[in-house]
């Protein structure tokens, strides 16, 4: 404990002295209670939800065995547990609006038509990874399909996201443009320059805050102040908070809002929240919250939670849903044979996609 | 040929430009209803209208990054900052941002963009608006760093930096921008990035200066001619792609050399131009290369000590002295 009659600055953490109380990061508010049919959603849509969240999930799990295992070196920042986010607004969105995320990527790639096999040779630096294996786990990208990938450097792609919908207004395309980022990055100036910026100017895009709690080791309440959403109210930009450990939930509200900000060519910022069950990254030892804590919150979990809704709703029997994990798992253990057996890049490679246009490389000594 | 100001080239070439390509847009601080801080926007708002003229608020990081991603989607943003020493606050984006997001996503994206606005100092402005950038930019691999000196080269390259696939920084010069000069007529006058021009012809000491200082380099070869020292001066105009062959080929024939350049002296494009040189040129050289840079200290307001801290003609005719071993 701080002797008291030290001045104190951050807001004291849970190792500090909470007497060992749960210390909810992140309150979540009511998931939504309407059916998937009443979202417009078929049948079929939350099989296909259920696949693609159950794929996110396996494919982290299988990577971080295999990062343990040393088959790759880097960061390795998992998304278990944000897999809704990224699945219930791509269902959300029209197939060329544009993504653009931070290095928190892997789910978002999956769910924008990177395959597993082409996710985990990137993370393997294989040649045939999505981004060539120039990018690795923090740079997953697959622009065609309008996904323009994870991006490194916290608020760093926020304008870039805004520049995506700026794009999108000036070609007058229809396409708006979504942009995702953790509570950390809300604290970034770059947050503040976009924010006013894309309400003066009236910018198709959807600011996402992920807020899963923790700025790496730093909970929501030691690093920012009052309740992220209500900052939408400072720009006089529309704003939404809600639950993001349910799919649905997110669909119905990324739909509303993407077809509002679509008709209207107004931003609007939003505070999904959510709760990553992994570290920041693979070497933190999590000492900023409790067990206690990690397991409320998966109970909640959004995998499990789908799978439930299948179950009750009578969508799939315990069978198919078995069969469908089975093919996720195979498809999953399969990428990995993909990656070990992909070649790594060339060493010209080295030199190749620094340019589009005519390349030139300082005193190069090839 | 056209006599025109720098400011006036700068803006045939946006204007040209922006006429031949509907993606070509121009946003900056002061760049739409003012008509450009330093004027180098001047009427384009009346011609092209408010998508394409784009007044910012003064959010450098903000902007330079709504250009990025612009220019990823499709568009060829041109973005003014009013000086390079407010580009440090967009140094994310041009850094970490521009450059890199093709490499890092595997050849998925390209970045056209053009970055510009004055570099370096312009007269008693204190220490935060007096920095040269361009060895700073110059350092990052992908980045192609303008900096002319004449109204003519300017026009010329910022139409090929616009026209570019990749980001561009092109800079400019307060002190610059009403210098008088001969400009082509030439319709669509294009100089290919990354060409050095030889400006004066002369056989005794090769002088390398861009931007401001090729302008005092000038100056002390018309004063080292009355003393029959004749001054071959290169502008290499891109400090990168450097053409570093121009400057050899010189040095092999003047086998001295002496480098002007309005950076501070670590690592500069004075100390990159001279590694090269004493490596490629080792055997044809007769005398050390010289430069004359800044000294590591930052500008003074007060003007006795800032006319001590700018280069001027005087240094580099002392440094030419110094590398003929005349005194």
């Amino acid at each position: 404990m701080a002797n008291k009659s030290q001045a104190v600055f951050t807001p004291i953490g849970l190792n500090k002295g909470n007497n060992g109380k749960i210390d909810k990061s992140v309150k979540l508010p009511p998931v939504t209670k309407k059916k998937h049919s009443e979202l417009g959603l078929s049948d079929q849509d939350v099989v296909n939800m259920y696949q693609q969240m159950y794929l996110q999930r396996r494919f982290e799990e299988r990577a971080m065995q295999m990062y343990q295992k040393g088959k790759f070196g880097g960061f390795l920042h998992l998304y278990i547990g944000q897999e809704a986010v990224s699945t219930g607004t791509v269902f959300a969105l029209n197939d060329d609006d544009d993504i653009i995320t931070a290095y928190r990527d892997h789910g978002w790639g999956l769910v924008r038509g990177i395959s597993a096999n082409e996710g985990m040779a990137e993370l393997f630096g294989k040649a045939t990874g999505c981004s060539k294996g120039k990018g690795g786990s923090m740079h997953f990208a697959k622009t065609k399909n309008h996904f323009w990938g994870g991006y490194g450097i916290v608020g760093g792609h926020i304008p870039i996201g805004a520049g995506l919908s700026f794009a999108n207004k000036y070609q007058e395309n229809g396409r708006i443009s979504t942009c995702f980022f953790g509570d950390g990055a809300v604290d970034q100036g770059a947050l503040h320059e976009t924010m006013n910026m894309a309400q003066l100017w009236k910018l198709p895009c959807i600011f996402v805050v992920e807020n899963n709690g923790y700025s790496m080791g730093t909970a929501a309440r030691r690093h920012t102040v009052g309740e992220i959403h209500e900052r939408a109210k400072g720009y006089g930009m529309k704003g939404a908070m809600f639950n993001g450990m349910d799919a649905l939930t997110v669909y119905e509200n990324m739909k509303k809002i993407a077809d509002e900000v679509r008709e209207t060519s107004e931003p609007c910022f939003v505070e999904i929240r959510t709760y990553r069950y992994r570290g920041h990254s693979m070497s933190d030892p999590q000492q900023y919250r409790s067990k206690e804590e990690l397991l409320e919150y998966q109970k909640t979990d959004p995998v499990e939670r789908m799978k439930t809704y299948l179950l009750n709703e009578k969508l799939q029997t315990e069978e198919e849903i078995l069969a469908t994990q089975e093919k996720v798992e195979e498809e999953v253990m399969a990428s990995i044979e993909f990656a070990e057996n992909s070649p790594f890049p060339e060493p010209e490679a080295l030199y190749e996609d620094m340019f589009s246009g005519e390349p030139f490389f300082h005193d190069d000594q090839r | 040929m056209a006599v025109l100001q720098f400011r006036e080239a700068l803006l045939q070439a946006i204007d040209e430009e922006m006429d031949r390509d509907e993606r070509v847009f121009i946003m900056g601080e002061e760049v739409a209803e003012y008509n450009g801080a330093y004027k180098v926007t001047e009427g384009l708002l009346d011609k092209y209208g408010f998508k394409r003229v784009i007044d910012t608020p003064i959010s450098e990081l903000g902007f330079a990054g709504i250009g990025v991603g612009a220019a990823m989607n499709g568009l060829r943003p041109i973005v003014e900052f009013m000086t390079f020493n407010f580009a440090v606050l967009a140094a994310d984006q041009i850094i970490n941002h521009a450059t890199k997001v093709r490499y890092m996503l595997g050849g998925q994206a390209s970045v056209p963009i053009v970055f510009r606005g004055p570099n370096a100092s312009a007269g008693q402005l204190g220490a935060t608006h007096s920095v040269a950038y361009d060895s700073m930019y110059a350092h990052f691999p992908g980045l192609s760093v303008i900096y002319p000196s004449e109204p003519d080269d300017a026009k010329g390259l910022l139409k090929s930096a616009i026209r570019n696939d990749d980001t561009v920084v092109f800079m400019e010069s307060e002190q610059m921008y009403g210098l008088k000069g001969e400009v082509s007529d030439e319709s669509d006058y294009i100089i290919p990035i990354g060409k050095a021009k030889i400006k004066r012809a002369g056989d005794d000491v090769t002088v390398v200066a861009s931007g401001k200082m090729y302008h005092i380099a000038k100056q002390a070869a018309a004063q080292l001619e009355k003393e029959g020292i004749e001054v071959e001066l290169i502008d290499p105009r891109t400090i990168k792609p450097f053409d570093i062959k121009t400057v050899i080929e010189s040095i092999q024939k003047t086998n001295r050399c002496v480098i002007v350049d309005e950076a501070h002296p670590y690592g500069g494009m004075a100390a990159e131009a001279g590694f090269l040189i004493q490596r490629d040129a080792f055997d044809y050289l007769d005398a050390p290369v010289l430069r004359v840079t800044l000294p590591d200290v930052n500008a003074p307001f007060s003007k006795p000590l800032f006319d001590l801290w700018l280069p001027d003609a005087k240094k580099v005719v002392q440094a030419v002295k110094a590398v003929m071993y005349r005194n």
